[in-house]
C-alpha cells in the first residue's frame, strides 16, 4: 500500500431484493496501485464497482475518491471506468468517440490524439467502431480510462474474450496507467494473469470480502502444501511405500507435504538415493489459491 | 452547455450515418409530393387552391407519420446505450443526465425538422409550380410545418420515456410501437365510438373537443387544419375546433414536448444502468 489512498470505502452494503449484493465491504486503493478483484460471477464484483462508481445507490457506508464523496462532480471527474464488454457506437469513428469523450471529461482535444497514439489506434482512427476487433474496442475503451490522468481507473473484466496478444497489449497500457500514478482495480477471472500484473489481491465470495492483501502474505496465510511429484528408477513402489500419495503412470508417485515439511521431505527423498530419478516440485498454483479463499471444494488432485 | 452541443453533434453524425435522416425525408417527400399531386385532379371541384387541398391530405399523414419517425429516431436512445454497455461508461463522466437528454434531443428534433421541413417544403413547391397556391395556404404550410415539428417533439419525448423504461432495445421498440398504436390510431377509434354512441349528447358537446386537444397528434389537426375556413371546411374539423378556446391546439402542441421532456427526465433519473 502506498502513502496516498485514492479509494477508500468503508462499510459499503447494497443488498438487492432477489438477493445478491454486497455487504460490508471495506478496502483501500493507492495511487499507482494495482489491485485485483476477484470473484465468481454473481459474487459482487460489478456491484462494488458500480458503487465506487456511484452508478448504483448504496444502503450504507462510505466511499471516497480522491478524497471526494461519491456522486461529486469531483469524484466523478478523479474516476475512469471500463464497463465490461463495452461496444461503442458502431457507426462514430474510434477519434469521434474518443473527442466526445474528452469534451465531456473536459479535456483538451489533442490529448484524445495523443492517446489514440498510445493505444495503437492512430492507423484505425477514422474507420467506424463496427469495423473494428474486440481487441481494438478493448483498447479504444482503455483510451477513454487515460482521459484527464484519473487519480483512480476501475476496470471490469478488462481482458475477458481477449486473444493472448491483445490481452498482453492491454496489460501493458494497465501497467502505463498504473505507472503514471493512477490507482487500478481490475475484476477479472482470468487468475495466471493477475498473478505477474497486480500488486494486491481482493476476493469476494457472496458479496463479502474474504481476503485483500499480497499475493505472498496471501500464500502464507493459506499454507497451502506443496505437491511433489516423484519419478522412479525403475518401479514406484517403494516410493509409493515411503511417501503414499498417489501412483502415476507406475513410474510416478504424486504426494502433498505442507509447507514447513518441505525440507525434510527432501532430504528424504534425496536419502533415497538412485531410486529416485527425477524431483519435482509443484507451489501451490494461484487457482488453489482462489478456491481456498472462496471456499469453493477442490477437485481432488489427480 | 458545451456538453449538450458535444452530446448532440455526435447524436446528429449517428443520425446521419445510419441514414436515419435520408429515410424519414424521403419517406415524408415521397408521401406528401403524391398527396400534392393527386390534390391536383380534385382541388378546382372544392374550389380552393391546390396547396389548401394538399395541406389537409398532409395533416392527416403528418398526424400518423411524424410521431412514428420521432418514435423510431427516439426508442433506441437510453435502451441502445443501456445494452452496449456505453450507458454505465458515459454516466461516470462529469455530465448530467438532463444534459445527456437534452443533447439527444437536441439532435433528433433538428433531424425531424429538416425531414418535415424539406418533405412538406417540396410539396409546397410543387403546389406552386402546378400554379395552386397563394399566400393564404402557405402560411397553412407554414403552421402545418411548425406543428409537426412540436409533435414530433412530443413524441421524441415519449420515446425516451420508453427507452428509459425498457431493459432492451427490443421491447423499447415494441413499448414504441404500442404507443403510436394507442395515441395516434386506437385514441380516435374510441373517441369516434364514443362520439357515436353519444349520439350528439353531453359528450360529443362538452368534452369531446377537450378531448380531441388533450391528444398530441389530434391537436396537430385542430392546430393546422381549422385556422382557416377553406380548411375546416376541407376537413370537417370545424365544430370541434368552434367549441375550444382560440389556441387550444397550439397550447397543447407546446405543452406535450415539455410535460414528455420533464418525464423523460424523471424516468431516466430513476435508471441504474
Amino acid at each position: 500500500m502506498t502513502d496516498k489512498a485514492v479509494l477508500t470505502v468503508e462499510a459499503l452494503t447494497r443488498r438487492f431484493k432477489g438477493g445478491g449484493g454486497v455487504t460490508g465491504i471495506s478496502l483501500q486503493v493507492g495511487a499507482g496501485e494495482r489491485v485485483a478483484l476477484l470473484g465468481h460471477n454473481g459474487a459482487g464484483k460489478s456491484t462494488l464497482m458500480k458503487g465506487i462508481l456511484g452508478l448504483l445507490p448504496i444502503d450504507s457506508g462510505d466511499v471516497l475518491v480522491a478524497g471526494h464523496k461519491i456522486g461529486s462532480a469531483a469524484a466523478r471527474a478523479a474516476v475512469a471506468y471500463l464497463p465490461e464488454a463495452v461496444a461503442f457506437h458502431p457507426a462514430l469513428t474510434g477519434r469521434e468517440q474518443l473527442r466526445l469523450f474528452a469534451k465531456l471529461a473536459r479535456v483538451p482535444r489533442g490529448e484524445a490524439e495523443n492517446l489514440l497514439d498510445k493505444v495503437g489506434l492512430t492507423h484505425a482512427a477514422d474507420r467506424r467502431i463496427g469495423t473494428y476487433s474486440k481487441g481494438m474496442r478493448q483498447r479504444l475503451g482503455m483510451a477513454q480510462v487515460f482521459l484527464g490522468k484519473p487519480a483512480l481507473a476501475l476496470l471490469d473484466e478488462p481482458t475477458s474474450g481477449l486473444d493472448p496478444i491483445a490481452r498482453h497489449d492491454l496489460y501493458q497500457l494497465i501497467d502505463a496507467l498504473a505507472a503514471q500514478g493512477t490507482g487500478v482495480m481490475i475484476a477479472s477471472h482470468a487468475l495466471t494473469e493477475i498473478e505477474a500484473r497486480t500488486d494486491r489481491i481482493a476476493i469476494l465470495r457472496d458479496g463479502r470480502l474474504q481476503a485483500d492483501a499480497p499475493l505472498n502474505v496471501l500464500y502464507a496465510r493459506a499454507g497451502l502444501p506443496i505437491r511433489i511429484r516423484l519419478q522412479a528408477e525403475r518401479d514406484a513402489g517403494a516410493l509409493y511405500a515411503q511417501f503414499g500419495g498417489q501412483r502415476v503412470n507406475g513410474a510416478k508417485v504424486e504426494f502433498a507435504v505442507p509447507q514447513g515439511a518441505k525440507m525434510a521431505c527432501l532430504a528424504e527423498i534425496a536419502a533415497m538415493g538412485t531410486a529416485v530419478r527425477d524431483v519435482e516440485i509443484i507451489p501451490p498454483s494461484l487457482e488453489d489459491l482462489y478456491r481456498h479463499y472462496s471456499k469453493v471444494e477442490a477437485v481432488p488432485w489427480q | 452547455m458545451a456538453m449538450i452541443w458535444a452530446i448532440a453533434d455526435t447524436e446528429f453524425r449517428i443520425l446521419r450515418r445510419n441514414r436515419w435522416l435520408i429515410i424519414a425525408t424521403a419517406l415524408l417527400a415521397s408521401f406528401a409530393l403524391a398527396l400534392t399531386l393527386a390534390g391536383a385532379t380534385t382541388s378546382g371541384a372544392l374550389g380552393v387552391d391546390l396547396l389548401t387541398v394538399s395541406v389537409a391530405s398532409m395533416t392527416t399523414l403528418a398526424v400518423y407519420l411524424v410521431p412514428l419517425v420521432a418514435l423510431l429516431m427516439s426508442f433506441e436512445a437510453i435502451a441502445g446505450e443501456a445494452e452496449r454497455g456505453s450507458l454505465a461508461l458515459v454516466l461516470t463522466y462529469p455530465v448530467s443526465r438532463g444534459a445527456l437528454l437534452a443533447g439527444k434531443f437536441t439532435a433528433h428534433l433538428a433531424g425531424l425538422a429538416i425531414a418535415v421541413t424539406v418533405g412538406f417544403g417540396l410539396a409546397g413547391v410543387l403546389a406552386f409550380a402546378l400554379g395552386g397556391a397563394g399566400a393564404e395556404s402557405f402560411m397553412a404550410l407554414g403552421r402545418l410545418i411548425a406543428g409537426s415539428i412540436l409533435l414530433g417533439a412530443s413524441f421524441l419525448a415519449f420515446g425516451y420515456v420508453i427507452s428509459s423504461l425498457s431493459r432492451s432495445v427490443a421491447s423499447a421498440a415494441g413499448g414504441a410501437g404500442f404507443v403510436w398504436l394507442i395515441l395516434v390510431v386506437l385514441y380516435d377509434l374510441v373517441l369516434l365510438a364514443l362520439v357515436v354512441w353519444d349520439n350528439g349528447g353531453v359528450f360529443s358537446r362538452e368534452f369531446f373537443p377537450w378531448v380531441l386537444a388533450a391528444n398530441p397528434a389530434d391537436a396537430l389537426r385542430l392546430f393546422s387544419v381549422t385556422s382557416s375556413a377553406d380548411q375546416a371546411l376541407a376537413t370537417g374539423m370545424g365544430v370541434a375546433a368552434a367549441a375550444l378556446p382560440k389556441g387550444a391546439g397550439l397550447l397543447s402542441l407546446l405543452l406535450w414536448p415539455l410535460a414528455g421532456l420533464a418525464l423523460a427526465r424523471f424516468v431516466f433519473g430513476r435508471k441504474i444502468p
